[in-house]
């Protein structure tokens, strides 16, 4: 890893290079009253002064939406058209935050547990990260609390963190980071020793991650679930926002003779997401969908994908329609 | 609202119901809440900020059980109560009803009767909000309209915030969970987003009460409210609705009359 | 980036289709491309997800023995979307199948141990699979006891074999059909699989046994088993949850920490203890 710095003129002359370099580039763009990643081409469209994007950045290597193959029926036979990856553009995402950065090892892990998912990795190797270390955050903000934080490095192949001057920290850490970097190189001068911490948010951690999981372990049959879901909606408001929750359905677009099986996102929190065929339903209750929710990021997926599914970026807690806020049941969780 | 504790605390207490669904704090503003115990009364707060439509959870077999309980209603929710014992939705032995009118006096309904009495005296009309994004719809060419909610439900990622908080959205298996035939695409994309929309207002026409829940639900504030509302204020002298009032009359697109003025069912 | 898209099916034949029962068929496939066929293998208690191409995927055990050679074979029940496509097809048409996923019966460790199938209704196809394994391999095993039972007689799938199954002087064979559910000529027991299981009583002396049915059934079943002296390593079943990926990302099947599709389907009930009850 490098750190250098770069002038409010040097980040405008690097951007308009990835512009030049015919990269897809997404960044928070404000528009309808929210923020959210949208495809720009200038830096003067990127938002500044927001706390979160409405939606995290995990569609750009999880569609929300995905043709798996498609396939013809031609005489009785069919013929597939499998999944290009070199349909996927060169990508670049501008100003995520750590929380978002870091949501791409779970994402990752869920996809490629055991075996390889071409697409999402189709998506992810050909996405370059630049984020912006966090110095504003709400009461909805939690990433010290779960391995994060406002200058968290984890998942980004580039960070800067913006100084007064208009200019920026760079750190570039990875290959990824470098190249794009190095697309307009004499924009990134030597570091002048800022010191980093002094630039992003003071957000001290809000629970133990360590009290939180062991809590957890023994947590199944607890009338917590009951108690702190009776209000859920069951709606999939908190799946959606979610930077790392990754369940999918598969589904079918058919047209006469012609088809495209399609990955699209899914929730645990449906009622109907477990349903057997048979009408039986293991998780018929909402409350035993929250518990689903809470345990698969805190519980189950640190112990078999040795990852936490939870980045702390608080979308959740701002979208629930009904106010099911992460921080507060898990620090309640927390200090039962 | 200390009267409203009070009555809330002695109705749990002495067993009258076991179940008061009404608001409490939240982290931002209030939040709904379910009082089981005389000791929690304490926590209920019933004022303006409190703009869920607890009606939503009164057809929650799972929730209310078979005990009679009580919700703390402000006026979108009792238009909502009237609609769903229209639609044989509700037991009135089953739930009693405490509100409190703006000034502050405190009422107890127990019936649908009753409720409606009460409702009868407050008007529906379009808040600050609603008149100022429909005054501009409503000036728009049919292209333009069609370019404003195209663009609006493209963000639409079917979260089905909308659908979980509207109580009149009370089926178990959703339309656009039926798949033989698929009437409805189940994934997000611009015109897939279009087609559950536009079915979702049809299901709505004639039931909505205009209480803007889907609306203030969905996490990527698409208006969504306005289509049925617009579609109620429409409706409403084409079909002897009065809005905010239970469609006594049956839904517009699921009643047929002798009487109809369409020539098409006959 | 030669890596395989997991969710393209391989392209398989209908080369038969047998009529079980109402709306139960099985379909015999083969493999349209021959160097996918040379390349695929599976075991005893492996799932796929088939595919009707316009209608979608559906879970189904694979069905035919890992012996018999050239072919898989599933067999469902029209109950869906993608079902009700898959029983519209004929021989000869195209379907597709992606596997095989999941864990396998432990057959090598149960090597020189009495065999105890116990099956209900339309759960006997992954069971199916696992007994001819051990009929094909008879000598690995002792004695081989199958206890199967349906609603009626009409619901007994795959009769041709039952029929087989009870004319061979190796496997001791008891059919079942629910009370009422005899027809005048019935010749087999008339009672629910766990009362049989009751009364039969096999022994559990060096014996597994392997149960697989509706949850009712497994419910009942399992007491009774322990009665007779089976230990929880002992009992196997195979659990069916809902699947739409079968390689353990698609989050459906997360039951506690396990994923029915990765961990499963076969599990001990030594192992399944460690699974909440309430999820599966």
């Amino acid at each position: 890893m490098e750190t250098k710095y770069i002038s409010k003129e040097g980040l405008g002359r690097w951007f308009d290079a990835i512009v030049a370099s015919e990269k897809r580039i997404y960044a928070p763009v404000k528009s309808r009253g929210q923020v959210d990643f949208k495809q720009v081409k200038s830096l003067s469209e990127v938002a500044d002064e927001y706390i979160q994007t409405t939606q995290s950045i995990k569609a750009a290597v999880f569609p929300k939406a995905e043709i798996l193959f498609s396939y013809e029926k031609v005489n009785g036979k069919v013929n597939l058209t499998d999944f290009d990856p070199n349909s996927v553009p060169e990508t670049v995402l501008w100003k995520v935050h750590p929380c978002d950065a870091a949501g791409f090892r779970p994402l990752s892990a869920i996809f490629n547990w055991d075996s390889a998912d071409k697409l999402h990795n189709a998506h992810l190797s050909r996405t370059t990260i630049v984020s912006y270390g966090c110095a504003i955050a709400d009461e909805s903000c939690f990433c010290t609390s779960v391995n994060g934080g406002p200058g968290n490095l984890n998942g980004s192949d580039l960070q800067l963190t913006m100084l007064p001057d208009g200019g920026a920290i760079a750190e570039i850490i990875t290959a990824r980071g470098e190249t794009l970097a190095s697309l307009c190189p004499d924009a990134f001068v030597a570091d002048r020793g800022d010191d980093k911490s002094a630039h992003l948010v003071d957000l001290p951690a809000r629970f133990s991650l360590e009290e939180v999981q062991s809590k957890l372990n023994k947590a199944f049959d607890s009338s917590v679930w009951k108690q702190q879901s009776e209000r859920c909606l069951g709606c999939g408001a908190c799946a959606f926002v979610c930077p790392t929750c990754a369940c999918f359905d598969i589904q079918e677009d058919v047209h006469g003779s012609k088809g495209r099986r399609i990955r699209c996102w899914d929730a645990c929190g449906f009622s109907l997401f477990t349903l057997h065929t048979s009408g039986h339903n293991p998780r018929e209750h909402q409350s035993q969908r929250w518990r689903q929710r809470i345990l698969h990021k805190f519980s189950y997926m640190p112990e078999r994908l040795n990852v936490v599914g939870c980045t702390g970026c608080g979308r959740c807690s701002r979208a629930c329609p009904v106010d099911m806020n992460i921080l507060e049941h898990i620090t309640s969780i927390a200090e039962q | 609202m200390e009267k409203l504790r009070e009555r809330a605390a002695a109705l749990l207490a002495d067993g009258t119901v076991s179940l008061v669904i009404g608001f409490e704090e939240g982290t931002k503003r209030p939040r709904p809440f379910f009082c089981r115990t005389s000791d929690q009364a304490s926590k209920l707060i019933f004022d303006s900020r409190c703009f869920h439509n607890l009606a939503v959870y009164v057809t929650k077999k799972e929730l209310v059980g078979k005990e009679p309980f009580a919700v703390t209603a402000p006026i979108a929710t009792l238009r909502s109560i009237l609609q769903l014992y229209v639609e044989n939705q509700l037991k009135e032995e089953q739930m009693l009803i405490l509100t409190a009118d703006p000034a502050g006096e405190l009422f107890e309904l127990r019936s649908f009767d009753e409720i409606s009495a009460y409702v009868a005296n407050f008007e529906l009309k379009r808040g600050e909000r609603e008149e100022e994004i429909l005054h501009k719809i409503e000036g728009m060419t049919r292209e333009e309209r069609w370019q404003f909610w195209l663009n609006e439900m493209s963000q639409c990622f079917k979260c089905y915030a909308c659908r979980s908080a509207c109580p009149l959205c009370y089926c178990t298996k959703c339309v656009v969970e039926v798949n033989r035939p698929q009437w409805i695409h189940p994934w997000p994309a611009p015109l897939a987003n279009m087609e559950w929309h536009i079915n979702r207002a049809m299901h709505m026409v004639g039931r909505c009460t205009a209480c803007g829940a889907c609306g203030e639900a969905c996490p990527v504030g698409i208006p969504i409210d306005l289509i049925t509302r617009k579609m109620m204020e429409d409706l409403a002298p084409e079909f002897g609705y009065i809005p905010g009032l239970p469609a006594r009359q049956g839904n517009a697109l699921s009643s047929w009359r002798l009487d109809d003025r369409e020539q098409f069912i006959r | 980036m030669s890596e395989r898209n997991t969710y393209l099916p391989y392209l398989m034949t209908i080369d038969k289709v047998i009529k079980e029962a109402p709306g139960v068929k099985t379909f015999r496939l083969k493999f349209q491309n021959e160097e996918e066929a040379a390349g695929f293998t599976f075991q005893a208690g492996q799932f796929g997800e088939y595919s009707a191409f316009g209608e979608g995927e559906s879970t189904f055990c694979i069905a035919s023995s890992p012996t018999r050679k050239g072919y898989i074979e599933c067999t469902f029940r029209e109950t869906g979307r993608v079902t009700g496509g898959l029983s519209s097809l004929e021989e000869g048409s195209t379907m597709g199948f992606r596997g095989p996923y999941g864990n396998t019966f432990p057959m090598e460790e149960w090597k020189g141990k009495n065999l105890l199938f116990i099956a209900g209704g339309i759960a006997l196809p992954p069971m199916r699979c696992v007994i001819w394994n051990a009929l094909d391999l008879r000598e690995n095993f002792k004695d081989v006891t199958i206890i199967y039972g349906a609603k009626t007689v009409n619901d007994l799938v795959y009769k041709s074999e039952l029929k087989e199954w009870e004319e061979r002087p190796d496997v001791r064979m008891i059919t079942t059909v629910d009370p009422g559910g005899e027809t005048p000529d019935w010749k087999g027991e008339i009672g629910f699989v766990p009362t049989i299981v009751e009364k039969v009583a096999p022994s559990a002396e060096n014996t597994i046994a392997i149960v697989c049915g509706p949850p009712i059934m497994i419910k009942f079943t399992f007491p009774v088993l322990a009665k007779l002296g089976f230990t929880d390593e002992m009992i196997y079943t195979t659990l069916e949850n809902r699947m739409k990926c079968g390689v353990g990302k698609c989050g459906r099947c997360n039951v506690g920490k396990l994923y029915i599709c990765k961990d499963g389907p076969v599990f001990s009930k030594e192992q399944l203890n460690l699974i909440p009850a309430e999820e599966y």
